[in-house]
């Protein structure tokens, strides 16, 4: 069934972090947790900013927020779950987002997620296992007029084609062997 | 409010004025040439930034000689990036399609030199005789700018400019009016709300002022999530001001103290510019406590929704306010008697409180005048898909579709042939060529089975298919879903099941009932608009483009030659060139090949029909066409 396969799983249990980063992850949530009061209001706006602290929301930010708030752990779960801003995996280094609004469906979006998932292997919501890219849909950037559009690293571009995709990834590659050969 | 008070507002806001006004006069002396950037989301993506950098670049140690600045988004989103340069004597001239190249001989041609390069204008904002003036456009005959006016004129991140465009002007008037006689002026407007199913504004704002209890908010909706519409994004982006002025003037007349402006997390700029708006206002004591040295007193949070199409519902985005998932509830009660935290609530489009400083500043016989009998004003669309001019229109309500797309919006390109328009998005429908001269509000809309919604207006041409459009609508509504309803949760899932059977050739002719019967289950089992509306998509379809649905189902052919798998790519033999191999070195996954002949051959199997030979094939040889269903391709020849 295609129907089905639209919404990959989430498998946040396979993700298991060191105690290390289990308390870089505490301190890091702490510090967003200190600009709130306690009103169950701020949830939102905390996992957003925890968000944009860590990448994405590991189980132990999520179990901090909770305490914090003095909220059920399931409910933080919940409104994780519910929005589609929140990722429950890590990020990779470069973040791919899809446009997939009316016009840039239209204009061949699909064709380009098709692209993207060829070349990264990966489907929708996931992260290469190199942590290079992850790859994701947007319901729409409000940049129809020059669909379809891609979001690359947070920076719209318009007009994209399948070879362009295949540009870019070229381009990033560069970037990092070159940065390689400069560690050297 | 007693008289001196009056006075007193008057007059603080007469020293606002005037030094705006000097900011203004200071920018526009005649002495430096002006350079304008439009760098909304929709130019940045353009390349508006790369355009901006190149200019300060090539003017080097002259910058203080030459004011540069950004603007946000004019609307003509088909010709970014734009720049705009006034030249002291000489008319405003927009220049469009501008690479840093282009920009780069701008500065040097006519900032330095006095040629104005005519043929990278689009035109100028004044008659004059060097360029054509941009009024002279057919489009200008049928658009009309309220909301509109500003856009792309001034800087979005200077409160000045808008003060000194007659900006806040209406909420000093406003302070002086008592309450009642803002919601009567209101009311005589005609003023509907712009979200999408136009409730009139006045009575929103009475019920929650006339609702007991101190303690009151006021919402501004810009979570703006129907996929294809982008004009509150514009506004937020590109006259920030304009909203905050009517959420003053709006929490004024229903006495809340505090508000918010709830904007999708998609649109970062909106956010930013929305950010710097607010502590603008705040400095200049145009918000905060004691507005204009006034009893009245109110602040503003931005606040960032988190990606759920549904909490453009009113009670949905309540829910995540309070920071509960987006689930929507029964109403009555209404937000405006019971809404944010059992307070009484005024939610507002962006639109519909963009409106207000300009009703209380031209008055209700103004805005009442233009528009139909019972849609007053204009309507904001954002035109995109199919159509030569991409980007923001605002024209009368009553104004003809065909005159939107075809006059404003220049037709369809590449000589193809008009199909549908989609308007209003999920939760809108897909009108027929025969529907394009119907004067359109938000009342004739409905009768047709679509809807204003918030404006999104996606033109589909001769290779747009029908049902898989539909399909489209119907997987984003179905995975936006919130689940609460059980029509909607699974009613949707099995609609898109049956869609997704039609575009893969897998449909059986008794579907198409069924399909029908489940809409009509779906549109009365749900509470919400979401639930309500998700099957118009469908239902329009397959009103006006049967035949589409007919030809997946019985022959499993693709009209349009759009659904993935019930069509081919192939190269027709007897047009392709020797010498060419333009597309065996695009394609994506290395499908084609030469024959012996060096005439080239696509491998079935490995094609994944991306298109990128099509668009690669020289025009004077046109060989690759597509083939529905993929059984015509004929058998490769044997040699």
């Amino acid at each position: 069934m295609q129907g089905a396969s639209n919404e990959p799983p989430i498998s946040n249990a396979k993700i298991v972090n060191t105690p290390e980063e289990q308390e870089d992850i505490r301190r890091k949530t702490g510090k967003v947790l200190k600009r709130f009061n306690r009103k169950r209001e701020n949830l939102v706006p905390i996992l957003q900013q925890v968000q944009d602290e860590l990448g994405y929301l590991p189980r132990e930010a999520m179990l901090e927020t909770a305490e914090y708030l003095r909220l059920p752990e399931v409910d933080v779960y919940g409104v994780v779950t519910f929005y589609n801003q929140f990722r429950l995996k890590p990020p990779g280094k470069h973040s791919i987002r899809v446009c997939l609004g009316t016009a840039c469906h239209m204009k061949g979006g699909y064709i380009l997620l098709d692209a993207w998932k060829r070349r990264l292997k990966i489907d929708r919501g996931e992260t290469t296992s190199d942590r290079e890219y992850d790859l994701d849909t947007v319901a729409c950037v409000g940049c129809c007029a020059m669909a379809p559009v891609n979001v690359i690293d947070k920076k719209a571009e318009g007009r994209v084609s399948p070879t362009r995709v295949d540009g870019i990834l070229l381009a990033y590659k560069m970037e990092k062997e070159k940065k390689e050969k400069q560690e050297q | 409010m007693t008289t001196t008070t009056s006075q007193d507002i008057a007059a603080a806001f007469q020293n606002i004025k005037e030094h705006a006004l000097s900011k203004w006069q200071e920018l526009w002396d005649g002495k430096r040439p002006v350079i304008m950037v439009s760098a909304a989301t929709c130019g940045r993506s353009a390349g508006a930034l790369e355009v901006l950098e190149a200019i300060k670049d090539e003017l080097g140690g002259e910058q203080q000689d030459v004011q540069v600045m950004e603007v946000g988004c004019m609307g003509h989103c088909y010709a970014e990036p734009l720049v705009i340069i006034k030249k002291p004597g000489n008319p405003t001239i927009v220049y469009g399609y501008i690479t840093p190249e282009k920009a780069r001989r701008l500065v040097k041609d006519y900032i330095r030199g006095e040629d104005v390069s005519p043929e990278f204008a689009l035109g100028a904002f004044e008659e004059n005789e060097l360029i054509p003036s941009i009024y002279d456009l057919p489009r200008f005959k049928h658009e009309k700018y309220i909301l509109l006016e500003n856009i792309g004129r001034i800087d979005p991140e200077d409160i000045q400019h808008y003060i000194a465009k007659g900006g806040y002007e209406a909420l000093a008037k406003a302070l002086q009016m008592q309450p009642e006689d803002i919601i009567e002026e209101v009311r005589k407007s005609g003023l509907r709300g712009r979200g999408g199913a136009g409730f009139p504004a006045a009575h929103k704002w009475e019920v929650c002022r006339s609702s007991p209890g101190k303690v009151k908010f006021l919402i501004c909706n810009a979570d703006e999530g129907d996929p294809g519409a982008f004009m509150d994004r514009a506004i937020l982006e590109s006259d920030p001001h304009s909203v905050i002025e009517g959420l003053l003037i709006a929490a004024y007349t229903i006495g809340a103290r505090h508000g918010y402006i709830y904007v999708r997390a998609e649109y970062p700029l909106a956010v930013h510019r929305v950010e710097i708006a607010l502590s603008q206002a705040q400095s200049l004591g145009l918000l905060g406590k004691n507005i204009l040295g006034s009893s009245f007193s109110f602040d503003i949070k931005p606040f960032q929704g988190s990606g759920a199409f549904v909490c453009g519902e009113e009670t949905a985005l309540i829910a995540s306010l309070e920071g509960k998932p987006g689930l929507p509830h029964h109403r009555p009660p209404f937000p405006a008697s019971k809404g944010l935290n059992g307070k009484p609530t005024v939610i507002n489009n962006v639109k519909t409180l963009a409106y207000v400083p300009r009703i209380i500043r031209n008055g209700a016989e103004w805005f009442s005048s233009i528009g139909t009998e019972k849609s007053k004003g204009t309507a904001v669309f954002a035109l995109a898909g199919k159509v030569v001019n991409t980007g923001l229109t605002e024209v009368p309500m009553g104004t003809t579709l065909r005159q939107i797309i075809f006059d404003v919006g220049g037709g369809i390109p590449k000589g193809r042939r008009f199909k549908a328009v989609q308007i209003g998005g999920p939760s809108g429908g897909c009108l027929p060529e025969s529907a394009l001269d119907m004067p359109i509000d938000f009342d004739s809309l409905k009768e047709v089975g679509a809807m204003m919604g918030s404006g999104g207006m996606v033109v589909l041409d001769e290779d747009d298919c029908m049902v898989e459009v539909a399909r489209y609508f119907l997987e984003f509504t179905q995975r936006e879903s919130c689940g609460k309803c059980t029509m909607c949760r699974l009613g949707t899932r099995q609609m898109l099941a049956m869609l997704e059977d039609f575009t893969c050739g897998r449909g059986q002719m008794g579907d198409l009932d069924t399909l029908m019967e489940l809409a009509e289950d779906v549109k009365a089992g749900s509470l919400c608009g979401l639930g309500k509306t998700s099957p118009n998509p469908v239902l329009t379809t397959m009103r006006y483009f049967r035949d589409e649905y007919k030809a997946h189902i019985e022959e499993k052919r693709c009209p349009a030659l759009m659904c993935h798998d019930l069509i081919a790519y192939y190269i027709l033999p007897e047009k392709c060139e020797r010498s060419c191999d333009a597309c065996v070195g695009t394609c994506t996954v290395e499908a084609i090949s030469s024959d012996k002949k060096r005439i080239k051959v696509i491998d079935q199997a490995k094609c994944v029909k991306c298109g990128t030979c099509l668009t690669a094939c020289p025009p004077q040889y046109n060989a690759v066409i597509k083939l529905s269903p993929p059984e015509k391709v004929p058998a490769p020849a044997k040699d």
